[in-house]
C-alpha cells in the first residue's frame, strides 16, 4: 500500500463522514459499557468484600462470564433480553456485563486495601455501613480501582470491533470492510483510531483519579 | 488528696466475650469505671484488654454480661448514634487519609448533623486544644509527624464533646519521647475537661504513668488487679501481677513518692570559664554564668587556663525540686560524683542530694504514711 491509497481514501468526504460516523459509535459502544459495569460492579464488589459466601459467588460468575467468547455473547444476547439479533444494544449488554466481571475483582481489591484502622475509626465514629462505604472506603479505593477501568476501557475499546462481525457499527466495520475488498487503508485508519481512543480514554481515566484522590499527591511528612 | 469518685459511668458486669472458635477473650468480667477519671486496662497481647474497650461502644458485643454507660446497657442503643457520643483513638490514629486535618476533627459532628462551617470552626477550636498550629488543618494526615497525627486523633475524638473518650493504644505508634508529650498533654487535657477515659496499653510504664486506676489482665481475659498505681506497685494481687510489672517496680514506685521533703545539701561550685582552677579532695559542680549545670571537675585536678567543658565530666540527669523521688535517686546514681545535681523549675542549681539521702527520706515517708489513715492520692 502506497500512502497515495491512504490519501485518496481519507480524501474522500464520504469516507470521512463515514469514519467520523464509526469512530462515534465505536466511542458510544465502548464507554456506555464501561460506566454501566462499573456501576454494576461496585455494589457487587461491595457484596462480595463484606460476605464470603457473596465473595465465592460473583468471582465464580465472573471467570465463567469472562471465558464466553465475546462473539458468542453478541449472538446469543438477543436470544435472552428479546432484541433484534443487530441492535448496537447487544454489544452495550455484552460489554457491560465483560466490564462489572472484570471489574468486581478490582472493586474488591481495591477496597481491600482501604486501611483497617481507617474503617474501624469511621465505624467507631458512627457512621452507618452506607455512609461509610460512600465517603470513607469508596474515594480511598479510587486509586487501584481506577488501575481496573483502565484495563477494562482499553478491553472494551478493542472488543467492540468485533461486533462489527454482527453489524452492529463502530471503528471495527473497517476492518471487516478492508478484509472483504482487499483494501488495507481503512484496516490502517482503523487501527490508528482505535489506539488513539484508547490512549485518549486512558490519559482521561488518570486526569480523573488525580482529580479524585488530591490527598495521593500530598508530600509525606510522615512515617508510611 | 482523698478524692470522691463521681458516679460510676461505665459497668461491666459479667461481661464474658468467646469467640467461635472457643477462645475465651474476655472471662467474666466485673469492672466500674469512674466518672471523671483516666482508667487503664493494660496486660500482655491477647489478654481481652481491646476486646472489652470495643465493648463498650458496640464494635464487639459479649456473649453474656452487660455492659452499661451511665446506667443503660449499650445493646439498647442504636450503635451508630452510641458511638457518636463516646469518642474514639485508635493505634496509627486512624486518620481519614483522603480528608484534611480540619474534615478529619469535624467528622463526628458533621455526623451529627452540624453544618459544615460549625463544624470546621469548632475542629478549629479543637486543634488548638490539642496544641496544633492553625495551618495544619489545611493539610491531609499524611503530611503530618506521627506524633502530629495522634493529636488528630484525639481531637478528632473530642470534636463532639463525648462524655467518654476511649483509647485503644493511641500512643504506641509513636517514639518514646513524642509519647511521653502526648501523655502529658493527655493529663493536661483530662484536668481541663474531666470527661471518663478508658486507656488501653500494654506498656505497664505508660499504664503507671496516665491511669488513675489501673486494670491488669491476665492471659484468658482475666482481670488480675484493679488498683490505684502505687498500690499496683507496691503490693501486686499475685505472682502474675508482680511479673507483669516487672523487676524495678520498687524503683518505679518512687514515680508516686513526693519529693516535697526533700533537702538538698550545698556543693562547691566553679563557673565554667574561670581561670586557673584547682580542686582539692572533692568533686567540683561546674555551672555556667546562669547557675546552670554543665559538668563535674575531678578531684585534685589543675586547670591552667580558663575552665572549658572539655574538662569536665559530664553530668549525670538533673531533678527538679518538688517533683516525685524517682528523679532525684536517678540523678544521684547517674552522676560521677555520686552526687545528683537538683534544679530548680528554671534549670538553676540549688544543691545536691546522694542516693543515701534519698533512701533515707524514702524510709522517713514510709513510716509516716504507715502511721495515718490510708488515703486516695
Amino acid at each position: 500500500m502506497t500512502l497515495d491509497e491512504l490519501g485518496r481514501y481519507l480524501g474522500s468526504p464520504s469516507n470521512r463522514e463515514q469514519l467520523a460516523e464509526q469512530f462515534g459509535q465505536h466511542v458510544y459502544l465502548s464507554l456506555v459499557p464501561l460506566l454501566l459495569g462499573l456501576l454494576v460492579a461496585v455494589p457487587l464488589g461491595w457484596g462480595a468484600q463484606r460476605l464470603p459466601s457473596v465473595r465465592a459467588v460473583v468471582f465464580g460468575g465472573a471467570s465463567v462470564l469472562y471465558t464466553v467468547p465475546s462473539l458468542a455473547l453478541f449472538v446469543v444476547i438477543p436470544g435472552i433480553i428479546g432484541t433484534r439479533t443487530l441492535d448496537s444494544i447487544n454489544v452495550v449488554v455484552a460489554l457491560t456485563l465483560y466490564t462489572a466481571a472484570l471489574l468486581v475483582r478490582s472493586v474488591v481489591g481495591a477496597l481491600d486495601a482501604v486501611p483497617g484502622p481507617v474503617t474501624a475509626a469511621a465505624t467507631a465514629m458512627g457512621y452507618r455501613p452506607l455512609r461509610r462505604f460512600l465517603t470513607v472506603e469508596l474515594p480511598l479505593a479510587v486509586p487501584v480501582l481506577t488501575a481496573g477501568v483502565r484495563v477494562a476501557s482499553v478491553s472494551n475499546i478493542s472488543l467492540v470491533s468485533v461486533g462489527a462481525l454482527i453489524g452492529t457499527g463502530g471503528l471495527g466495520v473497517l476492518f471487516t470492510e478492508g478484509f472483504r475488498t482487499r483494501y488495507l487503508a481503512p484496516i490502517l485508519v482503523g487501527i490508528v483510531l482505535t489506539l488513539l481512543l484508547a490512549l485518549v480514554v486512558d490519559r482521561a481515566l488518570v486526569l480523573a483519579r488525580n482529580r479524585l484522590t488530591p490527598w495521593t499527591r500530598s508530600t509525606p511528612g510522615g512515617a508510611r | 488528696m482523698a478524692r470522691a469518685w463521681g458516679a460510676r459511668l461505665i459497668e461491666f458486669q459479667s461481661v464474658t466475650k468467646a469467640f467461635d472458635d472457643g477462645t475465651v477473650a474476655v472471662n467474666d468480667l466485673d469492672l466500674t469505671v469512674e466518672a471523671g477519671t483516666i482508667t487503664v486496662f493494660v496486660g500482655p497481647s491477647g489478654c481481652g484488654k481491646t476486646t472489652s474497650l470495643r465493648m463498650v461502644n458496640r464494635m464487639v458485643e459479649p456473649t453474656s454480661g452487660r455492659v452499661l454507660v451511665d446506667g443503660r446497657d449499650v445493646r439498647s442503643a442504636d450503635p451508630a448514634s452510641l458511638r457518636r457520643g463516646i469518642g474514639y483513638v485508635i493505634q496509627h490514629a486512624g486518620l481519614f487519609p483522603h480528608r484534611t486535618v480540619l474534615d478529619n476533627v469535624a467528622t463526628v459532628p458533621l455526623l451529627a448533623g452540624w453544618t459544615r462551617r460549625r463544624a470546621r470552626s469548632r475542629a478549629a477550636e479543637l486543634l488548638e486544644v490539642v496544641g496544633l498550629p492553625e495551618e495544619v488543618g489545611r493539610r491531609y494526615p499524611a503530611q503530618l509527624s506521627g506524633g502530629q497525627q495522634q493529636r488528630v486523633g484525639v481531637a478528632r475524638a473530642l470534636a463532639a464533646d463525648p462524655p467518654v473518650l476511649l483509647m485503644d493504644e493511641p500512643f504506641s505508634a509513636v517514639d518514646p519521647v513524642v509519647r511521653e508529650g502526648l501523655q502529658d498533654e493527655l493529663l493536661r487535657l483530662q484536668s481541663e475537661l474531666d470527661k471518663t477515659v478508658l486507656f488501653v496499653t500494654h506498656d505497664i510504664d505508660e499504664a503507671v504513668r496516665v491511669g488513675e486506676r489501673v486494670a491488669v489482665f491476665a492471659t484468658g481475659g482475666v482481670l488480675a488487679q484493679y488498683s490505684e498505681p502505687p498500690e499496683l506497685l507496691a503490693r501486686p494481687a499475685n505472682d502474675f501481677v508482680a511479673d507483669f510489672v516487672g523487676r524495678d517496680r520498687g524503683y518505679r514506685g518512687l514515680s508516686f513518692v513526693a519529693g516535697a521533703a526533700l533537702r538538698p545539701d550545698e556543693v562547691e561550685t566553679v563557673t565554667v570559664g574561670a581561670p586557673g582552677v584547682v580542686s582539692g579532695d572533692e568533686w567540683l559542680l561546674a555551672l555556667d554564668e546562669d547557675r546552670r549545670p554543665r559538668g563535674w571537675l575531678r578531684p585534685r585536678a589543675t586547670v591552667a587556663g580558663p575552665l572549658s567543658e572539655q574538662e569536665l565530666e559530664p553530668g549525670g540527669s538533673l531533678h527538679t525540686l518538688g517533683l516525685p523521688l524517682r528523679g532525684a535517686l536517678d540523678a544521684a546514681l547517674s552522676s560521677p560524683s555520686g552526687r545528683g545535681v537538683v534544679v530548680d523549675r528554671d534549670g538553676r542549681a540549688v544543691g545536691v542530694v546522694t542516693a543515701h539521702q534519698v533512701l533515707e527520706l524514702l524510709s522517713t515517708e514510709r513510716a509516716a504514711a504507715d502511721s495515718e489513715p490510708e488515703g486516695g492520692r
